[in-house]
């Protein structure tokens, strides 16, 4: 069965240049990722799994080639476009959480839900979201400081969700946690992934990468 | 929406949990606010208070005979010149010329002559002026004692009362002893102190009635000084120009002095000096800007990473300039909320140490500077946050995210 890729990169190439030289991070990578895949990522720490996925998530662009995300190319987009598409298709998970510690993990679940509708969340579908990851209602007042690893993890996995994305990005999801918690972490994503939606993960841990469907790893920018 | 725009929201809350820094940053606004409203407050009770003092002289217009070029410098600023010599006076029928063309202003005559006085053993000089009787109560307002009744009673002004401890019932002696045309008059009143003034300096003179006066020195019907008491300052123009086309059609006749001119200069220099002043007020603002400024850098540089991941979730770079724009505003705001409150206090203070009433204080033309001040210190903290806002937007948002 053919169908059209969610992602699709073709010739993608990042050079940042430095004056010390021209430092390639990828190098000419093509590479499709369909609908309702589990990918994972892997590599050694400057292998640009990296750089490779911050393109994917539209928060750099390629030097050359193409990358069409949902079928629009990236490469033509204005910075606001970008944005909204990061605000809409895309679900970013960070190894670092990266929660904003001025809101309540409730306010950061709602702030994209709040930039793409212009209006406060009335449909309960923070406190829904929230409680699929397992963050009750009472922590859900606490800020980002208030909270354990795993519990601003989960937050951050409602927000990624907050808006519908087709597809979820995962910066090494697991590194900051235990194993344990990394474990459930594991689940919650590969419970999305069984809901059809897309996951891309980078990791360098083996036991995280089984749970993908596929594994791509990549070094010295190059897919091997 | 009910609830706060969220950017307004983050910008709130990052005001205050820098609570420290923001208070810093506002209270140079509230300095600046504060120098610049009192310091215009202060200029334009000034100018009030003293046009108001002056506008009682500014409403004179002094007619005298045109001497032919020159022109005599003030009339009835003093000293005018021994009778013998002066044949230039405004007639009985140029007065009645005048009369019309002042209208409803009240006019009145006055002769002035300067001679020897002597109360009992002292001796001196002083100004005598001679006018009607029922013209007197209009004019001079008497302290002490009252407006004289006979021909031979005169009022005296406050200086020279205590010069020569004169009291209601005091003889002065006018006239030089030697020629044998000495005159004795009475002392009926003690006038209220005027101050400098165009049409009559009374307060170092002997007021005496005009029979008296005429009858001493002659000169009936001879007037060497008419003055115009105007109801409204705004008609010294208009009754100036119907004098002048009553009596110097063919000739100048009479010359037309209006200390409304006086006046307008030193109002416009009072208001130079507020200008100066708020001027140096205005640097204590600028030193608040680079303070707010600075805030403002190191509020974006610290939140580097913050920036970063409101970037990465979709934050456009507009709503992130929005967000710090709204920060400095939000500090420019209660900076001119506290900044305008302590200007009412301390200006009035200031008004009323330095001017030494506050008359003035409550109107418009006074008040006005507490809300400018504040428009202009918001003004200011919001375009120096500007920079500050623009330069956060520009971060590469990967960047961003890998700063700690």
């Amino acid at each position: 069965m053919e169908k059209k890729p969610v992602i699709e990169l073709d010739g993608v190439s990042k050079i940042y240049r430095l004056p010390a030289g021209d430092v390639i991070a990828l190098d000419n990578i093509s590479l499709k990722i369909q609908e309702g895949e589990f990918v994972a990522i892997m590599g050694p720490s400057g292998s640009g799994k990296s750089t490779l996925l911050n393109q994917v998530g539209c928060l750099d662009v390629p030097t050359s080639g193409t990358l069409r995300l949902a079928g629009a190319d990236v490469g033509e987009m204005s910075d606001d476009e970008l944005t909204d598409l990061r605000r809409d298709t895309i679900g970013y998970i960070f190894q670092k959480f990266n929660l904003i510690p001025l809101l309540t993990a409730y306010e950061n679940v709602e702030y994209p839900y709040i930039l793409k509708y212009r209006e406060y969340d009335t449909t309960d579908r923070v406190h829904n979201l929230l409680e699929m990851v397992g963050i009750s209602r009472s922590h859900a007042t606490h800020t980002p400081s208030e909270l354990s690893g795993g519990q601003q993890q989960r937050v951050a996995i409602a927000r990624a969700l907050v808006n519908e994305p087709k597809i979820l990005l995962c910066d090494e999801p697991t590194g900051n946690l235990d194993t344990k918690t990394g474990e459930q972490i594991m689940g919650i994503l590969e419970d999305l992934n069984n809901k059809g939606r897309t996951v891309i993960m980078v990791t360098h841990d083996p036991t995280t990468a089984e749970h993908a469907d596929r594994t791509i790893t990549i070094r010295d920018g190059c897919i091997v | 929406m009910k609830k706060p725009d969220i950017i307004v929201k983050l910008a709130v809350r990052n005001v205050r949990l820098h609570f420290l820094r923001s208070v810093l940053a506002a209270l140079g606004i509230v300095i600046g606010v504060v120098a610049i409203a009192s310091m215009g407050m202060m200029g334009t009770n000034m100018t009030l208070s003293v046009t108001a003092e002056l506008s009682e002289m500014a409403n004179v217009l002094v007619v005298s005979p045109d001497s032919g070029g020159g022109g005599g410098g003030m009339p009835g600023m003093g000293s005018s010149s021994s009778s013998d010599d002066d044949d230039e006076y405004i007639s009985e029928s140029q007065l009645k010329d005048i009369q019309r063309a002042a209208g409803s202003n009240f006019m009145y005559y006055l002769y002035s002559e300067t001679e020897d006085i002597s109360i009992g053993s002292d001796d001196g000089r002083a100004t005598i002026y001679g006018m009607a009787e029922e013209d007197m109560p209009e004019v001079l307002t008497v302290d002490e004692g009252s407006y004289p009744k006979t021909t031979s009673s005169v009022l005296i002004g406050p200086t020279l009362a205590e010069k020569y401890d004169l009291v209601p019932g005091n003889r002065i002696k006018i006239g030089d002893e030697d020629e044998g045309s000495q005159q004795t008059v009475r002392v009926v009143g003690i006038l209220e102190e005027k101050g400098m003034s165009m049409d009559i300096n009374s307060d170092n003179a002997i007021i005496a009635t005009e029979k008296w006066f005429t009858g001493t020195f002659g000169g009936e019907g001879e007037y060497p000084q008419v003055n115009i008491l105007l109801d409204d300052v705004n008609d010294a123009d208009a009754v100036t120009e119907a004098i002048e086309d009553q009596l110097n059609r063919k000739e100048d006749e009479v010359q037309v002095q209006d200390s409304s001119r006086m006046l307008e200069t030193v109002t416009d220099t009072v208001s130079t000096l507020t200008t100066f002043v708020m001027g140096i007020a205005g640097v204590s603002l600028l030193v608040a800007a680079v303070s707010i400024f600075n805030v403002m850098m190191m509020s974006v540089s610290e939140r580097t990473r913050e920036n970063g991941i409101l970037r990465s979730i979709g934050t456009r770079r507009r709503e992130l300039i929005k967000m710090f724009v709204y920060e400095a505003a939000i500090l420019g705001v209660v900076g001119a909320i506290i900044g305008g409150i302590l200007s009412m206090i301390i200006g009035y203070f200031v008004v009323l140490i330095m001017i030494g009433t506050t008359d003035y204080f409550f109107y418009p033309a006074s008040l006005v500077y507490v809300p400018a001040a504040m428009a202009i210190g918001i003004i200011i903290c919001v375009l120096s946050g500007v920079y500050p806002a623009w330069h956060s937007a520009q971060l590469d948002p990967v960047e961003a995210l890998q700063a700690d």
